[in-house]
Formats: C-alpha cells, sequence, structure tokens
C-alpha cells in the first residue's frame, strides 16, 4: 500500500504543493488523480467539482480538465507536437460538445503560447518527446497545459532535470496559467521550484499521508531540516 | 492492469466492422466450375480475343496443370481446390456498355456506395473532398489535389474508364486489359509476360492462362501522364476467382502514377484474387505504382476473406529508370504478396514503401525483391507491419547484386509493431551480394504499443481506441508520406478502421 490515510482539499484558484522523501508517494498520488491503469484504489474517494473522479477514465477526466504534467514525458515517434495537440484539443472539446477548432484558428493558438514558453516552430514540427532535451520535454508539457487550459493542474517533479534558466523559463509559463479558476498540485523533492513558483499551501507526505500542512514557509523548514523528523512522526 | 487491457483490447478487436461487405445483387453470367482448356477458350471468346492471345492462356494453362502449390510462405490454409471455383464472372447487363450512360445503375450505385463516383464531373467534386486537410494531419492539407482517372472492374470485366479522351490528346493510353488486347496488340504482344513469364510461378501461371481484367497503362516519350491514374478492383460474385492482370509501359523519360483500390463483399467462402502486374520503365523513366488493398479480411474467427496470391514485379529497363511500389495492405484473410524491381538499367532505382496491418486471424506474407543487375542501381526498402488478434505478419525480402552490379546499393528499414500478446511479426531477410562493391544495409526494430503511450495520449482526452490510431499513424508516416496527396487522408481513415475495434 503506497498512500493510505490521505486526506487533501484543494479549492479553485490555490497553489499546493506536495513535498516528501523519495517513495512517499508522491508521483503515486499524481497517477492516482490522473487515472493511470495499475493503481488500485481499494478504500476511500475522490470527489472533483462534485463527481466521483475514479469512475472516469483518464480520456474523461482530461475533458473535464484534469492534466498531469509527466515527470518523465513519453515519446510518440511520427506524430509531431503540433498535430498531438489538435488531436487532443479536439478530443477533449468534442467530449464536452464543443465545436472543434479550425486549423487556423488552432494555428494561431499554439503560436501565441508557444512563443510566450520559447517554444520554436522547428519543435512543434518535430515528433512528440522525441530527440527533445530534458528542459524542451518540461517546456512541451507546459505548452499542452497551456493550449488544453485545464481546471487541476498537477505538476510532477516538473523541476526535475531542468538548469536555473530552464526552471525560471518553465516556472513564469506556471504562472501565467495561475487563475480563480485554475487549482494546481506541485509535486516537488526540492524547495527550489517553490521559489518561482509560490505555493499557497504546502504539505509534507510521507509514508502515504500527509503529516504536516502549513505555508509557504514550511518548504524552507524542511529544506534547512530535512525530511527526517516528519518520518519518524509518520512511523 | 494496462496489459491486461491490452489483450482485452485484441481480443475484441472486430475485424466484422468491415464496411465494404455489402453484396451487389446483380445477374451474372458464370462460367461452369473449373479449369480445363474449354474454359480457356470460353474466357477467351468472351473477351473476342485474337488467336494469338489464346494460344498464349493455352500455354500458360499447360505450364500451370504441370506445376504445385509453393509452401515456403509462412501462411496456413486448408488445400484450395481449383476445380471448385468460378473462372468467369460478368455481370450481365455488361455485354458491351460504350458509355455512363449504358451502364447498368446498380453497378453505378455499387461504386458510388464504395466511394468511387464513376462520372467524371462526381470525380473532380470527390477527389476535392479528399484533399482537404485529414483530422490527424495539422499542417493542414494539400489544395493541390489534381484529378483522377479510374478503371473500374467489377469480378472479370472492367465496368469503365473514364477521362480517357482527354488521356488520349496527351498520347496516354488507358484502358483494360480487354480493350487493350482487341485495339492495341502490338504493344500487348511486346510488353504482356516480359517481366513476370508465364511460367514464373504457380499462381503467374494460373493468372496467364485464367487472366480477367485489368488495366493497361501506355505512356509515350517524354510525357508526364496529366493525372493519377487509377483502378478500383471489386469482387461480387460466390465462388469466384478475381484474376487481373495490369500492365504499365512508360516510354523513355516518361513519368506516370498509378492507384489501385480493392474491396469485396463479406462472403463466408474464401474467394481467391491471384493477380499479376508488370510495369516496365524504360530509359529515365519512372513509374510510382500505389496500392491499398482492402480484400475482405475474414471475420475474427477466419471464417471466410480473400486468398489473396498475387505477383507484382517492375522492370527498370533503361539507365535512370526509376520504379516504386507503395502499398498499404490492410484486407484480406492471406496475402502472399512481393512487388519486386529488376535493375538492369544503369542508375536504376527501386523503392519499396509498406504499410502491412494484420488483425483477427489474418496471415501476411509480404516483401520485396530488389534484383541488381545493373551498375549503381540502389534500391530502397521501408516496411512497416502491424500486427493485433491472432494475426501473423511476416515481412520476406531479398535484396541480391548481380555480378556486374558494381555500387549497387541497398537499404533496407523494417519495422513490426505488435498490439496484444497473441499475435505475430517475423522478419526473413535475404541478402547476396556477388560484387564486393556492393553496399546492403538492414535495420529491423519490433515493438509494442507500450501502456505508457497509451496512458500519456488518454491523459491529453484521446480514447484508448484514438489513441492506438494515433500511434500507428505515427509509426507508418514515412510511408503513408509516399502516397499520392489524394489519398492520404484516406489511407489514415482506413488505417484508424482496420484497427476498429481493438479497445472494448
Amino acid at each position: 500500500m503506497i498512500l493510505n490515510g490521505l486526506s487533501l482539499t484543494v479549492n479553485a484558484g490555490e497553489v499546493h504543493a506536495i513535498m516528501g522523501p523519495n517513495g512517499s508517494g508522491k508521483s503515486t498520488l499524481s497517477y492516482v488523480l490522473s487515472g493511470r491503469e495499475g493503481y488500485v484504489v481499494t478504500q476511500g474517494s475522490v470527489t472533483y467539482r462534485g463527481q466521483d473522479l475514479l469512475a472516469m477514465e483518464p480520456d474523461v477526466r482530461a475533458a473535464k480538465g484534469v492534466f498531469l504534467a509527466f515527470q518523465y514525458p513519453i515519446e510518440i515517434p511520427g506524430v509531431a507536437t503540433m498535430q498531438f495537440l489538435k488531436v487532443a484539443l479536439n478530443a477533449q472539446r468534442k467530449a464536452r460538445g464543443e465545436k472543434e477548432l479550425s486549423t487556423p484558428d488552432f494555428m494561431r493558438l499554439v503560436k501565441a503560447r508557444a512563443a510566450k514558453l520559447g517554444v520554436s516552430q522547428d519543435m512543434l514540427k518535430r515528433a512528440v518527446n522525441v530527440g527533445f532535451s530534458g528542459g524542451e520535454k518540461k517546456r512541451a508539457e507546459i505548452l499542452q497545459m497551456a493550449v488544453l487550459e485545464p481546471s487541476l493542474c498537477i505538476l510532477d517533479e516538473t523541476d526535475s532535470g531542468l538548469d536555473i534558466d530552464a526552471l525560471r523559463i518553465v516556472a513564469d509559463g506556471v504562472n501565467a496559467l495561475r487563475s480563480p479558476d485554475r487549482a494546481m498540485i506541485v509535486i516537488t523533492h526540492y524547495q527550489r521550484l517553490l521559489d518561482y513558483i509560490v505555493p499557497d499551501v504546502v504539505h509534507v507526505l510521507s509514508q502515504g499521508r500527509i503529516v504536516k500542512s502549513g505555508g509557504k514557509n514550511l518548504a524552507h523548514e524542511l529544506e534547512e531540516r530535512g525530511y527526517a523528523q516528519f518520518e519518524k512522526d509518520a512511523a | 492492469m494496462a496489459d491486461t487491457d491490452t489483450i482485452e483490447l485484441v481480443k475484441d478487436i472486430d475485424v466484422d466492422k468491415y464496411k465494404y461487405g455489402f453484396t451487389t445483387d446483380i445477374e451474372s453470367e458464370l462460367a461452369p466450375k473449373g479449369l480445363n482448356e474449354s474454359i480457356v477458350r470460353f474466357i477467351s471468346e468472351k473477351k473476342r480475343e485474337p488467336e494469338w492471345m489464346l494460344e498464349w492462356r493455352l500455354g500458360a494453362y499447360r505450364r500451370w496443370v504441370e506445376m504445385t502449390e509453393p509452401t515456403w510462405a509462412r501462411v496456413h490454409y486448408p488445400k484450395i481446390d481449383f476445380q471448385d471455383l468460378h473462372y468467369y464472372a460478368a455481370p450481365k447487363s455488361m455485354a458491351a456498355p460504350k458509355s455512363l450512360d449504358e451502364i447498368d445503375p446498380k453497378l453505378l450505385e455499387t461504386y458510388a456506395k464504395l466511394g468511387i463516383p464513376l462520372k467524371e464531373q462526381e470525380i473532380l467534386a470527390g477527389v476535392r473532398r479528399q484533399g482537404e486537410s485529414s483530422e490527424l494531419d495539422s499542417e493542414g492539407g494539400g489544395e493541390t489535389a489534381g484529378r483522377v482517372a479510374i478503371d473500374a472492374v467489377f469480378d472479370s470485366v472492367s465496368v469503365v474508364t473514364t477521362f480517357k479522351d482527354e488521356l488520349a490528346k496527351a498520347g496516354v493510353i488507358f484502358c483494360s486489359m480487354s480493350e487493350a488486347v482487341r485495339e492495341h496488340p502490338e504493344l500487348v504482344q511486346k510488353y504482356l509476360g516480359s517481366v513476370v513469364p508465364q511460367g514464373d510461378n504457380f499462381y503467374a501461371a494460373l493468372n496467364s492462362a485464367v487472366f480477367s481484367d485489368g488495366s493497361f497503362v501506355y505512356v509515350p516519350p517524354n510525357t508526364r501522364c496529366p493525372m493519377e491514374l487509377s483502378t478500383y478492383f471489386r469482387i461480387n460474385e460466390r465462388n469466384t476467382g478475381q484474376f487481373e492482370r495490369t500492365l504499365i509501359i512508360a516510354d523513355r523519360g516518361a513519368y506516370v502514377s498509378y492507384l489501385e483500390g480493392c474491396t469485396a463483399p463479406t462472403r463466408d467462402e474464401n474467394q481467391l484474387h491471384a493477380a499479376v502486374v508488370e510495369l516496365i520503365a524504360l530509359e529515365d523513366a519512372e513509374i510510382k505504382y500505389s496500392t491499398v488493398q482492402n480484400w475482405y479480411p475474414g471475420d475474427k474467427e477466419g471464417k471466410g476473406g480473400v486468398y489473396n496470391f498475387v505477383t507484382k514485379r517492375g522492370d527498370c529497363r533503361g539507365r535512370n529508370a526509376k520504379i516504386s511500389w507503395t502499398q498499404v495492405e490492410t484486407g484480406s484473410a492471406i496475402t502472399w504478396k512481393y512487388p519486386s524491381c529488376i535493375l538492369r538499367g544503369d542508375n536504376s532505382r527501386g523503392e519499396f514503401y509498406s504499410i502491412a496491418i494484420s488483425n483477427g486471424r489474418q496471415q501476411v506474407d509480404s516483401g520485396t525483391k530488389m534484383i541488381h543487375l545493373g551498375k549503381n542501381t540502389s534500391s530502397r526498402i521501408i516496411s512497416k507491419g502491424i500486427a493485433a488478434g491472432r494475426s501473423d505478419n511476416t515481412y520476406r525480402g531479398l535484396v541480391t547484386a548481380h555480378r556486374k552490379a558494381t555500387n549497387a546499393r541497398n537499404f533496407t528499414q523494417c519495422d513490426s509493431l505488435l498490439i496484444g500478446d497473441k499475435c505475430g511479426a517475423h522478419t526473413v531477410p535475404y541478402i547476396e551480394a556477388k560484387t564486393s562493391t556492393a553496399q546492403f544495409e538492414h535495420e529491423a526494430t519490433t515493438s509494442k504499443i507500450s501502456d505508457d503511450q497509451l496512458f500519456y495520449c488518454m491523459s491529453r482526452g484521446l480514447s484508448e481506441e484514438e489513441a492506438v490510431a494515433l500511434i500507428v499513424n505515427g509509426f507508418v508516416r514515412d510511408v503513408l508520406q509516399q502516397l499520392p496527396m489524394e489519398f492520404m487522408a484516406e489511407t489514415q481513415k482506413l488505417i484508424g478502421i482496420s484497427l476498429e475495434g481493438s479497445v472494448g
């Protein structure tokens, strides 16, 4: 059992950081929320905007506004990033009963969002994540988020593998998406990311449950004193 | 677990979703069942053929009787009783139509239902529609879609050939094989059987004896054929074989692009299709031949479906000649097909691009032969096999360089993609170089659609089915790009349909 006794409420407009040592269940939490196969929930519930999230397939969750920025984005050879974005956006719009975007409207939307994230036209033509550097992969994830405009963003270790400049670009991209009707769960190992994406609430995850919650200063405290004290508490 | 799910999805792959399975209720004239010399005479007479053609057929028949079926391919099926088939079937109303107005409306309706409009003005409209951007292509579609001339073959006869007059102005001959035998005997006699001889193999000999219709193309020297040429083959009648024969000649400096499409009704019995296609490219000529083969594949238990035993070969007969085969194989219960190139002329080039999708209980044994005879000849093979369900998908290819084929070059890439764990992908390359100057490269990969890829796509809003179609379309992209623009979007959709129901 990876998650056990975890309780968390995230309101629209809030950014919650979840910190914890390796193996505390951070990634598992992101997979459970996004509906990855192979994670069985034996007890408990997840309610998203009044609906039972766990009863939905991953694509249904996506159409309802749940987005997971992957720690290790997956390669899809032969499928251009631009094409992928269009298929995804239109699949979601269709599921919501909205009209699909025409190619020119879509191109305008993507170009505007891509420019802000420093994603080049060339990158949009390349196959999804194939041959992307670590920084490019993370920027591409945030671009997907910016185009799909989810209402719940889950960022799984988005800072891993980024140098300081890339981190700033990605964080700026995320901050630009903060809005009163969008919630974010930022999962991270290090406090560094939270200097750029300043959270409203910080939670400490240890051995599958949240052992402490607090303001943004909790992150600094963790940085200084480590996770050891909480592991004792959780045991 | 996602793995179990993939297995589920494979179990549910529904080959019964074949969309072209309807039957046309039309009265046919059939030859009596069985094959003997009098049947060969009957066919020849029906087609009002000259004596030399009948003699050629009889010669082939006599060789066929002495031959046995090849068994080296990785396909399994009950022995075919060649005496239990009709070797000729033609709609009765088809006696001698001269124009579209005289064609049985039922036939026109059949082709309309298949999305193949035969009235020239509709073809114009239809093609423009096909040229629009496909849903998977964000770069926007081509507005360059040109016109396509079509030869429609129904069972053993050609129903109509469109745009003939316009093509004739450019000197291009595009007609049914039967008509070519009567109208252009000098060309047919010169080239028929010159690439695939009568006794080449069991099925080629059978075809040579009883071939029904097919297309004939001749493009005169230094002429670029002004439009895409296309033949649409339809097997309708029960217990018949379709034995099409196609012959394409590009004279010096000529260029032609040709596409064939094939469908058949859903039937419990197996239907036999044994075609021969011969291409001849003279000096500086280029032939681009594309196939979208979607014969009925049988149901998911393997009942019914077309047996597709085909011999296709091109001869680069002059310097700098080029022949390019592109095939998209999604149908047939059994496919036995190796479109090949004889690179005879110096500097000639052969290409083979293939997408072969097998599902349900389909068995595919397909590939190519690149035979380098001339100096500085080059060839390229890109094969993408996708196996799902309980199907078997084999790539079999031969690349050979003759002693005198100095500096022969080949690059081969064979990629296989497996969906589920009850299917098989096999790669059987044969490479022979008799000159030390030859450079042959072979690359092969086998992969599975990963659960990671599926989840990634689904977490972005794609259904599992859409995710599979997207990943497969990415996998075959290099080959898809070789198809004429007009058919790319259609083919992308066909790939989606072939894998439809692959999720539960």
